[in-house]
């Protein structure tokens, strides 16, 4: 099986073939220029990882909490992340980095708020 | 529901509001209905904003004679209402032999109009007043008593000043019909309400034939004709001192190069005619015509600063005069049908004289008291710096900027809130404020103008509209629409 | 009204400002002051809510309210004042800053330097005279950027983009993850000026369809909008007849490039370069003004904020020594664009630099397998071969100090692009 893969690395972007043997283990990539692109194809084949990030509302404050999760987590988990996060809500104050939601979709994951919000006076 | 009004004004532009206001000094109920959500929604608030000095109109026409007439009367009204006017003077160029023959057709048609002084001027004159011009223009009619006028706002001062001393405003009420009914009296309907009057004053633009005809056997008709324009960001110096029309010829009547009272650039109009008049978009082809026109007057024009096209829609009608006074056939009823340009420098006229038409017919009594207008206090941009500092001492508001291009604080946003009639959307706020109408077009201050005018007038945020019916800003709060769309 | 003085003054809290102002306190200014028009420093970083700042500067990648955060964190720690909902109404060319507020209601402030960090502002449908009606639902990128991550509301459900440039992209995304459907991202050029990545990442990833040498060439809706119509463009961008497409929505965002604000700028008198919109600049990013500075988006609009920092650290120290009356000679080298080149930031420098001299530019197009070739006279000075250059991102090359003995300022200094065999 073939895929082909456009590199962000770069302003290149070096499109790339990756091709995959049955149990979908990558056999070659070709097209790349440098090696970050390999790994990234690789990467984007086997278990493509984005973060994630969002402002959830809160009370106590007229400006939303924005929140991220704190490493990559699996593309195909997005939608089930989304609408879980879509349900949360926090109460100011809330501190930077603070766990807003541990272990998000059971991927191990953290969701962490981005900024420090204090509660409106 | 049933409603009940001496007078009834039939739609909120410039004419209307005109008449509103010189009713107003009568003691009368007066009712001004209009199907948008404010004054001054059509066609007085797009156009050029000249107020013609009255060479154009054909002497003995009535577009002749109240042109005159109210560009006289508008820059005292002006100073007196604390509407930005400006009497720039005016150049129709001409760019050929044959142009000339007919600036001096313009030049005696003028003097029969009484226009004070016209004058022909040569290549050199017309040049060292002009330099931007077409060095190939010839010959120009000067024109000094030529000026430049806030249209819409010109409309809420007439407006303010009716609602304030008793005049009612009904936005979103479109009349469907009208009627005479046997006891002489008028029936208006609209979708929601029936207004009775006894008085019935057809200021509606637009529709004016429309109603005309439903209660006159002699029948009108109203030709669509929208014009197209470019609104130029401020420059740091002016192109052009004064208005610059082109020599109407057999290529058509030209467009016009203006400033503006604000200091922006003004080019325009096209000339197309069309069905439907709320048709009010632009198009490729009508903005093109204006552009490949405005090189004429202006080779070096550049598009750059462009701010935002906008269109209006005039309203023609077939005999090419206006039409005002009483409705024939129809005692009670009066109107200002096929109201186009001259319009706006005659409005204060029709106003005046529809009004004493009315109160002489219909034996209106002058009331003993009339409340004083209240000028929109000075733009905080205009100030001095001491004034600016005593404006801010009385009101800490005036120390937040909201519209930075503009330099528009929140004082001045919430008294448009609050005028007479209030502004009750962002266009309202907009146009009474200019908060939005610099070189971002309110990309940074509309969130701001949102919140202010939910927080003044108690409606959620969603509910602020961009000009009222269904022209909302946001569709819910981000939950509201996590809801929705976790739901689907 | 009473005349205060600071030894420097920064207009705006954003990226530049901080960084501006860090560096001067650094650099032991003592008596500096930043304002800000909105509420809370950190400038548009704050609503920039997207991972993917910082990679250079801190070598990870952070949130935009993470990154801001750190320049605001280090701002308290030097204890630099920063005034929040203050707006400047003008500078005057000797340096007196007239501002308003609330709180302290219309002060001026002589500064001994005065460093402009005011950023960039999006450009309105009317740059691009993009017929149609003028109903509601039509946002720049950001404004509904601003509502959605600022404020918690959704601007719209069913949703057009026209710009490809990264606010847009990223929109796309987050009106998406919101719940809202993203019909299109039309782009007039043929190329996108946003990055790869958030190509990728914002529309490939939600089948958002990406339309180049496309543009909006009309829009329906009396009160809210309700479709627009998208046609394909030729060589000279204009509109193809025939190849109208019509997309139902009600919304269109506009992602169309965005203008440094210089309208204080101007009122002090500083020159503007036509070629970046922002100021005309030394290399100690000193305006034509003596003592009035500029850096940051403001100066010319950069694609990453680690640049922006680098950047105005450098104008905040340049700053710090002209109040230091640290006078150099003045004689300048200056700097134009050549071929494939355009803005060149700064636009002179001064004879013999003090230090290394960073030259940014914008390519002009899309070059492969070319060189960035900076020469005086018959003198290459520099040169640097890239696989590619693209409008969409800025090219930054720092040249030694010691690359311009012998530079008397007699003939300008040229920056090109040399194309590559393909």
């Amino acid at each position: 099986m073939e895929q082909m893969i456009t590199c962000i690395n770069c302003p290149v972007g070096c499109r790339m073939k990756v091709t995959l043997n049955e149990a979908k283990e990558v056999v070659s990539v070709e097209g790349n220029t440098c090696p970050r692109g390999r790994k990234y194809a690789m990467q984007e084949c086997t278990l493509p990882l984005r973060m994630i990030t969002a402002v959830i509302p809160a009370e106590h404050s007229a400006t939303p909490l924005s929140v991220k999760t704190a490493a990559p987590v699996p593309k195909h988990l997005i939608p089930q992340i989304m609408k879980q996060l879509r349900q949360l809500r926090v109460s100011a104050p809330v501190q930077m980095g603070q766990v807003i939601l541990p272990d998000i979709c059971g991927t191990g994951v953290n969701l962490i708020a981005t900024r420090p919000l204090p509660a409106d006076q | 529901m049933v409603q009940q009004t001496d007078v009834l004004i039939i739609g909120g532009g410039v004419i209307g509001c005109a008449v509103a206001r010189e009713l107003s000094r009568y003691d009368v109920s007066i009712t001004v209905l209009d199907r948008a959500w404010d004054v001054a929604e059509g066609a007085s608030k797009a156009n050029s904003g000249i107020v013609h000095a009255g060479y154009d109109a054909v002497p003995g026409t009535l577009k002749a004679k109240y042109n005159v007439e109210g560009a006289q009367m508008l820059p005292a009204l002006c100073e007196e209402l604390g509407v930005p006017y400006r009497q720039c003077g005016a150049l129709v160029v001409g760019f050929s032999e044959e142009d000339r023959g007919t600036l001096e057709t313009l030049l005696a048609r003028g003097e029969a109009n009484g226009v004070p002084a016209l004058r022909i001027i040569g290549k050199e004159e017309l040049l060292s007043l002009e330099p931007h011009l077409n060095p190939q223009a010839c010959c120009a009619l000067l024109v000094p008593t030529s000026g430049i006028v806030s249209p819409y706002e010109l409309t809420f001062a007439f407006a303010d000043d009716a609602a304030l001393n008793g005049v009612r405003f009904r936005f979103g009420a479109e009349v469907k019909s009208v009627e005479r009914l046997s006891d002489g009296s008028f029936e208006a309907k609209t979708e929601h309400d029936t207004w009775r009057c006894r008085i019935l004053v057809n200021c509606a633009g637009a529709s004016s034939a429309d109603l005309h005809n439903q209660l006159s056997p002699e029948k009108k008709k109203i030709i669509h004709r929208r014009g197209q324009y470019y609104l130029l960001d401020r420059p740091v110096s002016a192109p052009f001192e004064r208005t610059i029309f082109q020599c109407p010829s057999a290529m058509g009547k030209g467009v016009l190069v203006s400033p503006t009272v604000h200091g922006n650039v003004l080019l325009g109009p096209s000339a197309e005619d069309i069905d439907d008049p709320l048709d009010t978009e632009t198009t490729q082809s009508g903005l093109d015509s204006v552009m490949d026109r405005v090189r004429l007057t202006w080779p070096d024009v550049s598009l750059r600063t462009n701010i935002t096209n906008f269109s209006g829609v005039r309203a023609h009608e077939e005999g090419g005069d206006f039409i005002i006074g009483p409705v024939a056939g129809s005692p009670g009823a009066y109107e200002a049908t096929g109201i186009e340009s001259p319009g706006l420098s005659s409005a204060p006229a029709i106003g005046r004289a529809l009004a004493e038409m009315i109160s002489h017919e219909q034996e209106l009594v002058r009331k003993e008291r009339i409340r004083p207008y209240e000028k929109p206090p000075i733009p905080f941009r205009e100030m001095t710096p001491a004034q600016q500092q005593e404006a801010l001492e009385a009101n800490p508001l005036y120390g937040s900027i909201i519209c930075r291009c503009e330099v528009i604080t929140e004082a001045e946003i919430v008294a448009a809130i609050h005028r007479p009639v209030p502004a009750t959307h962002i266009d309202a706020v907009k146009r009474r404020t200019r908060a939005g109408m610099g070189r971002c077009q309110g990309g940074f201050c509309s969130p701001r103008v949102a919140s202010i005018l939910s927080r003044e007038t108690g409606i959620p945020l969603t509910e602020v509209t961009k000009n009222g019916g269904n022209s909302y800003l946001l569709t819910g709060t981000l939950t509201e629409n996590a809801e929705r769309s976790d739901r689907t | 009204m009473n005349r205060e003085h600071v030894d420097i003054l920064i207009i705006g809290a954003g990226p530049a400002g901080l960084a501006s102002a860090i560096a001067a306190r650094e650099d032991g200014i003592e008596s500096l002051l930043v304002l800000e028009r909105e509420s809370q420093p950190g400038g548009i970083l704050r609503q920039c809510i997207h991972n993917g700042f910082g990679l250079h500067r801190f070598s990870e990648e952070l949130t935009g309210p993470e990154y801001a955060q750190r320049d605001i964190d280090r701002a308290r720690e030097l204890k630099i004042p920063i005034e929040c909902d203050t707006t400047v109404l003008s500078v005057s060319p000797d340096r007196v800053v007239t501002c308003i507020s609330r709180e302290n209601g219309l002060r001026q402030i002589e500064a001994g330097a005065v460093i402009l960090a005011m950023g960039c502002r999006e450009r309105p449908r009317g740059a691009l005279c993009t017929p149609g009606t003028r109903c509601a639902g039509i946002y720049s990128a950001g404004t509904a950027q601003r509502f959605v991550n600022l404020e918690g509301f959704m601007p719209g459900q069913r949703v057009v983009i026209l710009g490809s440039g990264d606010i847009g992209l990223i929109m796309a995304r987050r009106m998406t993850l919101q719940g809202a459907k993203v019909l299109a991202c039309v782009e007039i050029m043929p190329y996108s000026s946003g990055l790869n990545r958030n190509i990728v990442q914002c529309l490939q990833d939600y089948d958002i369809p990406l339309y180049l040498s496309h543009t909006v060439t009309d829009i329906k809706g009396r009160e809210r909008l309700e479709s627009v119509t998208v046609s394909r463009v030729d060589e000279r961008r204009r509109p193809i007849p025939g190849t109208e497409m019509e997309f139902e929505c009600d919304t269109l965002l506009l992602s169309v490039g965005l203008i440094p604000e210089n309208e204080l700028s101007e009122g002090a008198g500083v020159s503007i370069s036509p070629a970046t919109s922002g100021a005309v600049v030394s290399d100690s990013f000193e305006t034509s003004v003596p003592g009035i500075f500029a850096c940051g988006n403001v100066l010319h609009v950069h694609d990453l904020v680690d640049h922006v920092s680098s950047e105005s650290f450098r104008a905040g120290h340049a700053a710090a020594a002209f109040v230091r009356s640290e006078k150099r000679e003045s004689v300048f080298l200056f700097v134009q664009d050549g071929e494939g080149v355009r803005g060149t930031v700064p636009q002179k420098i001064q004879l013999p630099p003090a230090q290394d001299v960073t030259l940014m530019f914008r390519p002009s197009g899309v070059f492969r397998n070319a060189s960035a070739v900076i020469s005086c006279g018959g003198k290459e000075l520099f040169r640097r071969k890239a696989m590619i250059f693209t409008p969409g991102e800025m090219a930054s090359y720092t040249l030694k100090a010691d690359s311009f003995a012998g530079l008397d300022g007699s003939e300008p200094l040229t920056v090109r692009i040399e194309k590559g065999a393909e």
